[in-house]
């Protein structure tokens, strides 16, 4: 039955139900004040120079207002919600993380451009040569600050004297003013300038002129002038030394004279380098190699040990003469309803080499006790052993499903030629339900190649390769290795994460593409 | 197979159930294992199964209450857990109910109507489906970062940033609910139309009454995926008090400071409802999850 053509092109009426017509009314309302605030997520972004966010909310809003506008477009209403979800939080990163991928974004070029020169600009420094030396005065209970320019007595020096200390408020500057002679009190020694050195070190002084001091020494106060001078080029002077740091928009850094780069940066296009550093830099290709190689062997070992179980499993619950079916398969689908976090977990604390429970039965029994965790090869085994448990369930309720649908008929003509129960698996049940199975195989391959959980939580990708750049693990995947790259360690580099990460959306299309062709899905 | 070999049929049944034993015991072991360690004193302790000094510390410091040692010092609860499976429990709920109503709307849609694009649409959304969150962490991490400057309530460390990442994960449930809808006979809405029903009344008052079975599902499926959802909540998640049960527990098995016996209790308390749910549900759940997905 198909609806939506009944009233198309046609003029709307209205409607005779008031109860109706409000709920068009609301229906209008609550359109127009989402695309209302859509445009204003578009005008803010835009205000920040965040145009991809920007051109994201605008896409939206526009879409939103056009679906929703036009009566022609009555069924992809339905579809909007849906639609709209997975493009903003599916399709949107997608294309983002590509997009960084042929940048530097990483922790060290993290801002824009603007905001880096901002912070640069900002920074002061202490002109020593401008310092003024310090005395505590004490009179009656209230401390004030005296500064005066050394070579005290001649001609020209400069007197400040503060407010009472006691009335600063924490953190805001003190202001100073000029004065002829010190201030009364007795002025206080050395040991008592230590005792208050964390609230004389934390003192902002602010002189009538605007110029900001801060404690230079246990005897000086020392004024902060601007380090940096925009220059009309886009440079910077530096007004310590007068050299000029240059941007450089090739790599996002300021450069001084010498060539030496200066963090922060701003990410800048830096076009394939990162595809090039994953495929020639001999410190991330080794390690990128082993971890793709090792994500193959997982999933397909994954694939082929569970199934393995899960058809044994499932050929011995379909015979019809054995009892206690039911109890078995409730007890042997309990890995799958167990929250993966906790059986991980689980079996992190089973494994571990002091008080785990594995290492205390091996022990006893064989007198061993493997390192499972620092280990490569027990660590992968491990590894392994866990993911079977996790993951053959669903092979077993995928086998049981579709070992039901062989004709009964087939077995009992097995039956009377004399086959044993071994022919009928190998030569009835394993070949009839293989080829249905295909593409849940392919399907349960990806999952388990993008199997992040089970890395993150029971091994962290450890133990590590050595000498590897990137933080990269033996019982690294792709994917816990890109966002290793990505979260972990100081030098979060979100480029070449993205690269990865790109190259991994490459090879999960290939999959899906193949399963849908296997599949024959039909819309 | 029973006429043509019965002398040795007793025989493999037996060896039948002895094998079926034998893994069934392999596979439960680790689950009693752990709720025999929840009730043994301290937090390294060995034995058998049945725990030799039996206590209820684990427990309580897992309900969030003091322990008194024996020896009459006080132990504090190591991490809120009732809050981070409350907080679990929250984000889990709305966001499966919102999952729910996208999918539902669409998958009406997808069944009953024609339109331009559906089938490259439905096509597509399988193909996006396969993509984990995992791969595009720094570009959600980015937009909520910069959301959270504008609406602060959908920024980084927020409930709301999380709910919102999952609407993401809708195509499978929405081809479950579009394989239900399919299998219902389309008169009765038909007749609605006729009747000047308009589409959405008669999706409304005719076609969801009779897909009560197909949205629990649904729900329920959404529901624990988005209770064992790690990667984004790992990410978007910050504060103790915020984080949920799936980023939370796992700092009971730091490296630094391992609390197994702690864990134990916090395991079983917080797995036990989300199992349960699971066995009970599984005759409805094992048929939407075997038809597409694959469980985490």
């Amino acid at each position: 039955m198909y609806t939506a053509n009944a009233s198309r092109g046609l003029p709307r009426h209205r409607s005779r139900y008031p109860a109706e017509r409000y709920t068009r009314w609301a229906l209008r309302a609550l359109t127009a004040s989402l695309v209302l605030a859509t445009l204003w997520l578009v005008v803010a972004f835009h205000l920040r120079g965040q145009w991809m966010f920007a051109l994201l909310f605008l896409v939206l809003g526009a879409s939103l207002a056009i679906v929703f506008g036009k009566r022609q477009l009555m069924s992809h209403r339905y579809i909007f919600p849906a639609l709209a979800g997975m493009g903003v939080f599916v399709i949107f990163p997608l294309l983002y993380t590509i997009g960084i991928s042929f940048s530097n974004y990483s922790s060290s070029n993290l801002l824009s451009e603007e905001r880096v020169r901002a912070q640069f600009l900002d920074r002061t420094y202490q002109a020593e040569g401008l310092a003024f030396d310090f005395r505590l005065y004490q009179d009656g209970g209230q401390t004030r600050l005296y500064l005066e320019t050394p070579g005290a007595g001649l001609e020209g020096t400069r007197r400040l004297a503060s407010m009472p200390l006691a009335e600063a408020g924490d953190g805001k500057p003190l202001a100073v003013r000029p004065v002829e002679a010190a201030p009364a009190g007795e002025a206080l020694g050395l040991r008592e300038v230590i005792a208050r050195r964390d609230v004389l070190e934390g003192l902002t002084l602010v002189t009538p002129d605007g110029t900001e001091l801060r404690m230079a020494g246990l005897r000086r106060f020392a004024p902060m002038l601007p380090r940096f001078e925009s220059n009309p080029d886009g440079s910077l002077t530096d007004r310590r030394d007068g050299t000029t740091l240059t941007p450089d928009r090739e790599t996002g850094f300021f450069v001084t004279e010498d060539g030496e780069r200066l963090t922060p940066g701003w990410p800048v296009a830096v076009g394939l380098d990162n595809y090039a550093k994953i495929f020639t830099d001999p410190d991330i290709r080794g390690p990128f190699l082993q971890i793709f190689v090792w994500t193959f062997v997982f999933a397909g070992l994954t694939v082929a040990f569970t199934l393995a179980v899960g058809f044994v499993l499932a050929s011995l619950l379909q015979w019809e003469q054995l009892r206690g079916k039911a109890i078995y398969r409730t007890l042997l689908i309990l890995p799958y309803a167990v929250p993966a976090f906790i059986s991980i977990l689980i079996f992190k604390g089973m494994f571990n080499q002091h008080y785990g429970e594995i290492n205390l039965i091996l022990e006893n029994v064989f007198g061993i006790s493997p390192d499972w965790f620092t280990d490569p090869a027990l660590a992968r085994t491990m590894l392994l052993v866990v993911n079977t448990w996790l993951g053959y369930p669903y092979m077993l309720l995928l086998c049981m499903g579709l070992i039901q649908s062989i004709p009964r008929d087939l077995f009992e003509a097995s039956a009377v030629d004399g086959g044993g129960p071994l022919t009928n698996m190998f030569r009835i049940t394993l070949p009839l339900i293989l080829k249905p199975l295909t593409p849940l195989l392919i399907a349960a391959f990806a999952f388990n190649f993008n199997n992040f959980v089970l890395i993150a939580l029971l091994t962290g990708g450890k133990p590590d390769i050595l000498g590897a750049s990137t933080p990269a693990g033996t019982t690294d995947l792709l994917v816990s290795y890109t966002y290793r790259i990505a979260f972990q360690d100081a030098g979060q580099n979100f480029g070449l994460a993205a690269a990865i990460a790109t190259l991994i959306f490459l090879m999960v299309v290939g999959l899906s593409l193949l399963n849908l062709r296997l599949s024959k899905v039909k819309v | 197979m029973a006429m043509v070999q019965p002398r040795t049929i007793r025989a493999r049944k037996l060896g039948a159930h002895l094998a079926l034993l034998g893994f069934v015991s392999l596979v439960v072991f680790p689950l009693l294992l752990v709720i025999s360690i929840s009730f043994r004193e301290g937090n390294f302790a060995t034995g058998s199964l049945i725990p030799e000094r039996f206590s209820l510390e684990h427990w309580a410091l897992a309900f969030g209450i003091p322990w008194e040692r024996a020896d009459g010092s006080i132990v504090q609860p190591p991490f809120p857990v009732l809050l981070w499976l409350w907080n679990s429990i929250k984000v889990a709920l709305v966001s499966s109910l919102m999952i729910l109503a996208l999918s539902t709307t669409s998958a009406y849609a997808f069944a009953r109507m024609r339109f331009k694009g559906k089938a490259p649409i439905l096509k597509g959304m399988l193909i996006f489906q396969m993509f984990p969150a995992v791969l595009s962490l720094v570009a959600l991490y980015a937009l909520f970062d910069r959301l959270g400057q504008l609406v602060p309530w959908l920024g980084i460390n927020t409930h709301g940033s999380l709910i919102l990442a999952s609407l993401g994960a809708v195509a499978l449930h929405i081809w479950t609910i579009k394989g239900y809808f399919e299998s219902i006979d389309g008169s009765l809405e038909e007749a609605a139309v006729v009747d000047g029903a308009s589409t959405w009344q008669a999706f409304y008052h005719i076609l969801l009454p009779l897909s009560v079975p197909i949205l629990m599902v649904v729900f329920i499926l959404a529901f624990i995926m988005s209770i064992m959802e790690y990667p984004m909540a790992s990410v978007l998640l910050l504060d103790e008090d915020k984080l949920t049960l799936a980023v939370g527990a796992q700092q009971y098995l730091a490296d630094h400071n391992q609390r197994w016996g702690d864990f134990a209790a916090a395991a079983v308390l917080s797995g036990l409802p989300i199992t349960l749910v699971f066995l009970l549900c599984q005759r409805w759940i094992v048929g939407g999850l075997t038809s597409g997905g694959v469980k985490g």
